[in-house]
């Protein structure tokens, strides 16, 4: 549920650095699990760049829409493409096939959350 | 701030949709289902092709009896309840002098001058204190039986195939719109063939100490059939289709009943009634709104519940309810606008984050079962 190689937001996105300075983003299995059915996801074209905390996106369930938030600033190297006919993927694999854009980073990850505190974050909001 | 889950108000069911692992959500102050494992979608399309399993034990019943209650009934509401046989229901509301909506209901005749009034679980306290506050004109007793009384829905196109094993009394013969008493798995119920997804199914209604082994039992014969329980997120999607009204949503206490598309269920020549005047006026004058169907033009722009719909920047009227629709694989929603733009064929345009998306005017409803 909270892989520990993955850095997380207070807004349920992650973010797994490729050491290269790159990274995949996308939203958590909380995130994915409390909006339900996903069937439409909005992302930007290669190229956007976007700051820390910015709207890069929008993701919609059956019942709900929700915003995508960049975790650290970057430029987008690559939009997942798959997802504009299988969202469903965010919901299967919100880790793997279900990630959302590649980034270039262009700030550091000293603000995001690690498994541990995205865990304890997730269990004060879920009781 | 959410209401603590120890506030909300539990169904006799609350206990069997946790084993379930439901997921759950303040609904109107009670503590309900919103989608089961398998998912808003999936639990739609059983629904649609073969059949889904709701709790509705939230919804308010109302008993009314005794010689007056026949006329108390006509004056509360606009469909003619004279016209009811006995074992038949009809879907009718509660209207203000002005026309508007105190909420909408189902009325079943259940003798010469017995009536159970079903209505919506949140609006059930105020409905309970409206008829009470009318009822003393008439010679009848008003109960309020929600607390009592659990009720499940079964709906889908193997309903029947379903639950006619679980009952001695035959279920083809009831049509739609009508209700009798029986037996269902031992429990005594109403047995009513209605329902708020536009499918063939039954309304049960029953003691709420037996709600759970009707449920149970409900389950276990209709999981190796298909039927999949179902929350109140696929029951929105549903109803959505059908176009049925949802009180909060196309009908509230500042829309009457001709603009929102439900001059079907008011009689104008039947007598005096609760916002009869209002509404003779109404339909002497041209509405200045309609609601209408519409479906935008683009996969990504997905209208919700009570976004804007404009022109030239500028609000003209709102959307009541919106969704993607599961059945038609279109971005569906049903929307209040200006009489002169409500034709099918029309354009508008809806405010979705900021941002004017065309939306073009479809018939209604969007969905119908074939059979």
């Amino acid at each position: 549920m909270f892989p520990a190689d993955l850095k997380y937001t207070k807004d349920h996105e992650w973010l797994k650095p490729a050491g290269d300075g790159t990274a995949l983003v996308g939203i958590t299995h909380y995130a994915q699990d409390a909006l339900g059915d996903v069937v439409f996801v909005d992302l930007p074209e290669a190229g956007e760049a976007f700051g820390a905390g910015e709207e890069f996106g929008t993701v919609e369930s059956v019942k709900t829409v929700s915003e995508l938030n960049m975790p650290v600033g970057g430029e987008v190297l690559e939009a997942n493409a798959t997802l504009a006919d299988h969202p469903e993927a965010v919901n299967e694999d919100p880790y793997g096939k279900g990630w959302m854009v590649k980034i270039k980073l262009a700030g550091d990850l000293a603000g995001l959350l690690d498994a541990k505190a995205y865990e304890a974050l997730v269990g004060a909001e879920s009781h | 701030m959410s209401t603590s889950v120890s506030e909300l108000m539990k169904t006799p069911l609350n206990a069997a949709h946790r084993a379930l692992n439901a997921k759950m959500v303040d609904f109107g102050g009670w503590d309900m289902p919103v989608q089961y494992p398998a998912g808003i979608l999936a639990e739609h399309e059983a629904v649609r092709t073969r059949a889904g399993l709701f709790d509705v034990s939230h919804m308010g019943e109302i008993r009314v009896k005794g010689p007056g209650a026949l006329a108390l009934v006509e004056h509360l509401t606009p469909n003619a309840v004279s016209k009811l046989a006995i074992g038949q229901v009809h879907y009718t509301a509660f209207l203000y002098e002005n026309g508007t909506f105190v909420d909408d209901l189902l009325v079943y005749r259940e003798g010469e001058q017995e009536f159970l009034l079903v209505v919506n679980a949140g609006n059930s306290d105020k409905d309970f204190a409206w008829v009470q506050k009318h009822a003393p004109a008439f010679d009848c007793t008003v109960v309020n039986e929600s607390p009592a009384t659990g009720q499940i829905a079964l709906q889908g196109p193997l309903s029947v195939d379903i639950l006619q094993p679980l009952t001695k009394t035959p279920l083809d013969p009831i049509g739609y719109y009508f209700f009798t008493h029986g037996e269902v798995a031992g429990v005594k119920c109403l047995i009513s063939r209605t329902g708020y997804t536009g499918e063939d199914g039954f309304e049960l209604y029953c003691a709420a100490g037996d709600t759970e082994k009707l449920w149970n039992a409900v389950m276990a014969a209709g999981t190796p059939k298909g039927l999949l329980p179902a929350g109140l997120g696929c029951r929105n999607t549903l109803r959505l289709e059908c176009k049925m009204a949802l009180y909060g949503h196309e009908i509230d206490d500042t829309i009457h009943a001709l603009e929102a598309g439900l001059g079907w269920i008011v009689k104008l020549d039947k007598g005096d009634f609760m916002g009869r005047e209002a509404l003779l006026a109404a339909k002497a004058a041209p509405a200045p709104r309609k609601l209408v169907g519409f479906k935008t033009l683009e996969k990504r722009d997905i209208a919700r519940d009570h976004m804007p719909v404009v022109q030239d920047g500028k609000q003209i009227g709102f959307v009541t309810s919106a969704a993607p629709s599961p059945t038609c694989g279109i971005n569906l929603g049903l929307a209040y606008v200006p009489t002169e733009l409500a034709k099918v064929g029309g354009r508008i345009q809806i405010e979705i984050r900021g941002r004017a998306v065309d939306a073009d005017i479809i018939p209604t409803p969007f969905y119908k079962r074939t059979k």
